[in-house]
C-alpha cells in the first residue's frame, strides 16, 4: 500500500542568515517570556515549510498558543488530544496517503507533523507514539520537553530532573525531595525499541544554533516515522529570569545532563560529545535554578554521579544504559 | 419493509452473511479510504473480513492496526479531518477506552463512521450484548443508530456516511448492533451494486474545514467561557437539522433501492389498531414481533416498535405513534444505574417525549437480556401482559420489571 512521495528538497542551513525569513508560526499567540518551547515550534515551522500540516497536543503549546479567534499558525493546525500525539499524525498521514493514491487531491509530499509535550509523549502518549513509529507513514514528532506539566500550574512529569520542585512535589520539613524519579529517558528509549524508524534525534531550539532546524529537515527528508526530543527551558516552571532561557539550555547540554545526538539508521551521531568537549559540573546548571533552590551538596552530587555514571559507564554513553561490555574490544 | 416496486437491477447478488461481515461490505460499498482497527469481540469480524477484502484487492484502503482504541478513534478521526473517508469501531470497554476520542470526533464536527457490536461492560467479562457502550454516546453530539437485521446494518453503512457527511450536519456516525445476535448470526444478505451504492452515496468531501496546506486552518484552538456556548449551540443545532434531512436521505435511498424505510426512525409492526405496544431497540425485534403475531392470535390489540434512531430521537414521531397508546412497554437492554425509578436509559427519553401530552400512556419499563441473556417470546409476551395490566390500572408492584432474572 505504501506510495512513493516525491521528497522536498531541504537545504542543509549552514550560517543564522542563510535560514528562510518566512514564518510560519508567527504572532496572535501568548506564551511567556524566554519561553523555549514557542522557539522549538517556530524553529520547526520554520524549517518544514508551507508544505506542512501540523497536530498539537493538549499542553502549554496548546493553550498558551492558540486561543479562539487568534492563531500564531500560518500552516494548518488541529489540537488533539494529549495522549493522541502518535495516533494524530497516522491517522492524517494515511488519510493524505489514501486520496493521494485514490486521485483526490495532487500527489505531493505533504509534511506531517505532531507536537506533544512531555506530559503527552513521555508519559500518557507512549503507546500512540510507538505505534506511529512502527508505521510506514512520513511524519514527525517533536516531543517538546519543558519537565513538566506546564499548563497546569507545573506539575512533574516522567520527563523531570530528578530533585525538582514542582507543585506535585514541594519540598517540606519532613521529605526535603518528593520527585525520586530518575528522567525517563524518552528518545533513546524509542529508538531502541523501533528499529525501522530510520531517525530519532535530541536538540536544543538554540544551542548549537540553527542544530535544530537542521534536524528537523533530516528528519523530514528521510522520511518514514520519525521522532525529535527538544530540551526547553522554561522560565516559569524552572524558575529563572527569562532573560537566561538559551543559556540555561546550554549549560543543561555542556553538563551532560541533557545529552545532544542524532540516531540515523541505527548510527550514533553525538551533536555534543561531552567525552571529548569535557562536562562542566552539573551544579552550574542546577544552581541557577529555582526549582532546585531546597538541594543540598548530597543530592547534588547523586545527580553528578548518574550523569558521570551515564557518560562513562554506558556501552553507548549518554544514550543506552547496557553495560554489556560491547565497547570493549575483544 | 414493502416488497413492492422492488428493484432488480440493484443488488449484485444475495449471500449468506453474518452481520459483522455485512457491515464490511457496507465499508466496501462506502469505498472508505482510512480503517483503524483493534481487537475486541464481537465487532472485531468486521474488522477480519475488511482486512481479507483488502489483501485481496476488493477494496482500497488504508488499514491500520492500533496500538488502543483511543489511538484507534483518534487516527480515524484524524483521517477524517484531511478529508478521507474513514471507519472505525469496538464494542463494550473497548468503546469505552476510547471515549475520549469519540467525544472530540463530535465537538470536532468530523464524519466518520463507527460500527458498535454492542457488548456488556466489564467487571466481570462478558461478551454478550448490553446497549450501555453505545448509549454513553448519547449526550455528546454522535449519530446513533441501531440496526435491527444485518441487512439493515449493511445499508446503514451508506445511509450513515451520507447522513454523517451532509454539510448541513457534519457529526460522526455511530451504527450500533447486537453483539452475537447480530454480529454472529448469518442472513441472506442481498448486496448492492457498486454503481448503485455510488448512486446513493456521494464522494466524501469535508470542504473549507479540511486541513491541507492549501488550506491553512486552525481546527479546535482553545475557547473557554469567551465563546464555548455559542459553540456547542452550533453542535445543537445540527443535531436539530438531523431530524429533518434523515427523511430526506431515507427517500433518496428507497429512490436508489425501492421502498425499503416506510420510516426512517422506526418501524411499526401491527401498530395501527394497537393499544399496547412495546419498544424496543436491535435484534429483540424478532421474538418482539412473534410475540405480538401470538397475541394479535387471541384478539389482543398489541404491536411493536422497533426503535432504530436514537440520536436525534425521533421526539415528534415518537409522540404520534406512542400517544395514541393506553400502554407503552419499554425493553431496556440496558442499565441506568440509581436512574428515576431505577430504570433504562431509553424510558428516560421515552417518558419525557410523552410528558407534553395531555393524555398520556401509561409507560413501564423492562429490564432485560442483560449480557447477552436471551430474551425468549415467553419473556415478550409477558412484557406486553404487564404492560396491558399496567394500562388497565392494574400497577406492578414497581415501575421497572426485570425479566429473566434468576430470583
Amino acid at each position: 500500500m505504501a506510495t512513493l512521495l516525491p521528497v522536498i528538497d531541504y537545504e542543509k542551513i549552514k550560517k543564522v542568515h542563510d535560514a528562510p525569513l518566512e514564518e510560519f508560526y508567527t504572532s496572535g499567540h501568548r506564551t511567556c517570556q524566554g519561553c523555549e518551547s514557542a522557539m522549538v515550534m517556530r524553529d520547526f515551522a520554520k524549517a518544514s515549510g508551507p508544505r506542512t500540516v501540523v497536530t498539537g497536543a493538549t499542553g502549554c503549546m496548546y493553550v498558551a498558543n492558540t486561543s479562539y479567534l487568534t492563531t500564531p499558525w500560518i500552516v494548518p493546525w488541529m489540537h488533539t488530544q494529549l495522549g493522541a500525539g502518535g495516533a494524530s499524525a497516522v491517522g492524517m498521514a494515511a488519510g493524505l496517503r489514501a486520496l493521494m493514491r485514490k486521485g483526490r487531491i495532487k500527489n505531493e509530499k505533504i509534511n506531517v507533523i505532531n507536537f506533544s509535550g512531555d506530559l503527552g509523549a513521555a508519559d500518557m502518549g507512549v503507546s500512540g507514539i510507538s505505534g506511529a513509529l512502527q508505521s510506514d507513514y512520513d511524519l514527525l514528532i517533536i516531543m517538546y520537553d519543558n519537565e513538566s506539566a506546564a499548563n497546569t500550574d507545573i506539575q512533574v512529569t516522567g520527563s523531570t530532573t530528578y530533585g525538582a520542585q514542582t507543585t506535585f512535589t514541594p519540598p517540606g520539613s519532613k521529605h526535603r525531595i518528593m520527585h525520586k524519579r530518575w528522567k525517563k529517558n524518552i528518545a533513546a528509549m524509542l529508538a531502541v525499541g523501533h528499529p525501522t524508524c530510520r531517525y530519532v534525534a535530541t536538540a536544543s531550539a538554540t544551542f548549537p544554533a540553527l542544530d535544530f532546524m537542521n534536524k528537523t529537515r533530516k528528519a523530514l527528508s528521510i522520511g518514514g516515522p520519525t521522532f525529535i526530543h527538544t530540551f526547553d527551558p522554561c522560565p516559569k516552571g524552572w524558575d529563572f529570569h527569562p532573560r537566561y532561557a538559551h543559556e540555561l539550555g546550554e549549560l543543561g547540554i555542556k553538563s551532560g545532563i541533557f545529552p545532544l545526538y542524532e540516531i540515523i539508521d541505527g548510527q550514533v551521531v553525538y551533536t555534543y560529545d561531552a567525552r571529548q568537549k569535557g562536562r562542566i559540573p552539573v551544579r552550574e546548571y542546577l544552581e541557577k535554578q529555582g526549582r532546585f533552590a531546597h538541594l543540598i551538596d548530597e543530592d547534588v552530587d547523586y545527580i553528578q554521579g548518574m550523569v558521570d555514571t551515564m557518560w562513562n559507564e554506558w556501552d553507548v554513553p549518554g544514550i543506552a544504559p547496557f553495560k554489556a561490555g560491547l565497547s570493549v574490544a575483544g | 419493509m414493502a416488497t413492492v416496486a422492488e428493484r432488480t437491477n440493484v443488488w449484485e447478488k444475495e449471500v449468506l452473511l453474518n452481520g459483522c461481515q455485512a457491515v464490511s461490505q457496507g465499508a466496501k460499498l462506502a469505498n472508505v479510504d482510512v480503517i483503524a482497527a483493534y481487537p475486541i469481540r464481537p465487532y472485531t469480524e468486521v474488522m477480519d473480513a475488511l482486512s481479507k477484502l483488502i489483501a485481496d484487492g476488493e477494496l482500497d484502503s488504508e488499514y491500520i492496526v492500533a496500538d488502543s482504541e483511543h489511538s484507534q478513534f483518534e487516527i480515524v478521526k484524524h483521517a477524517s479531518s484531511v478529508g478521507a473517508r474513514a471507519f472505525g469501531g469496538s464494542s463494550g470497554t473497548g468503546w469505552m477506552y476510547g471515549f475520549e476520542a469519540l467525544v472530540v470526533t463530535a465537538t470536532d464536527r468530523l464524519p466518520p463512521l463507527f460500527v458498535v457490536g454492542n457488548r456488556a461492560l466489564d467487571d466481570p467479562g462478558a461478551f454478550g450484548v448490553e446497549h450501555n457502550d453505545a448509549l454513553s454516546l448519547r449526550d455528546m453530539g454522535w449519530l446513533l443508530a441501531w440496526a435491527s437485521t444485518a441487512q439493515e446494518a449493511l445499508e446503514h453503512v451508506l445511509i450513515g456516511y451520507r447522513i454523517a457527511e451532509d454539510h448541513r450536519i457534519l457529526m460522526p456516525m455511530a451504527l450500533a448492533m447486537d453483539g452475537a445476535f447480530l454480529t454472529h448470526s448469518q442472513h441472506m444478505i442481498k448486496v448492492p451494486t457498486q454503481e448503485a451504492a455510488d448512486r446513493f452515496l456521494p464522494k466524501f468531501d469535508l470542504g473549507k474545514r479540511v486541513m491541507h496546506p492549501d488550506n491553512p486552518v486552525s481546527i479546535a484552538p482553545q475557547v473557554n467561557e469567551d465563546w464555548v456556548m455559542e459553540l456547542r449551540r452550533q453542535n445543537w443545532e445540527a443535531a436539530k437539522r438531523a431530524r429533518t434531512i434523515i427523511p430526506e436521505v431515507y427517500k433518496s435511498f428507497n429512490d436508489v433501492f425501492g421502498p425499503r424505510y416506510a420510516n426512517p426512525f422506526f418501524d411499526e409492526f401491527m401498530c395501527e389498531d394497537a393499544e399496547v405496544v412495546l419498544v424496543g431497540l436491535g435484534a429483540v425485534k424478532m421474538p418482539a414481533q412473534t410475540a405480538v403475531r401470538r397475541m394479535r392470535e387471541q384478539g389482543k390489540k398489541v404491536g411493536y416498535v422497533n426503535l432504530r434512531w436514537f440520536r436525534p430521537f425521533p421526539t415528534e414521531q415518537l409522540r404520534a405513534t406512542l400517544g395514541r397508546m393506553k400502554g407503552v412497554g419499554v425493553i431496556d437492554r440496558n442499565f441506568a444505574h440509581g436512574s428515576p425509578d431505577n430504570g433504562g436509559i431509553v424510558v428516560q427519553d421515552i417518558r419525557s417525549a410523552l410528558y407534553p401530552l395531555t393524555k398520556r400512556p401509561v409507560v413501564t419499563d423492562f429490564i432485560g437480556g442483560l449480557g447477552g441473556r436471551d430474551m425468549s417470546i415467553a419473556d415478550c409476551i409477558r412484557m406486553l401482559e404487564i404492560t396491558t395490566d399496567a394500562a388497565a390500572g392494574r400497577q406492578p408492584d414497581e415501575l421497572v420489571t426485570w425479566i429473566g432474572l434468576r430470583e
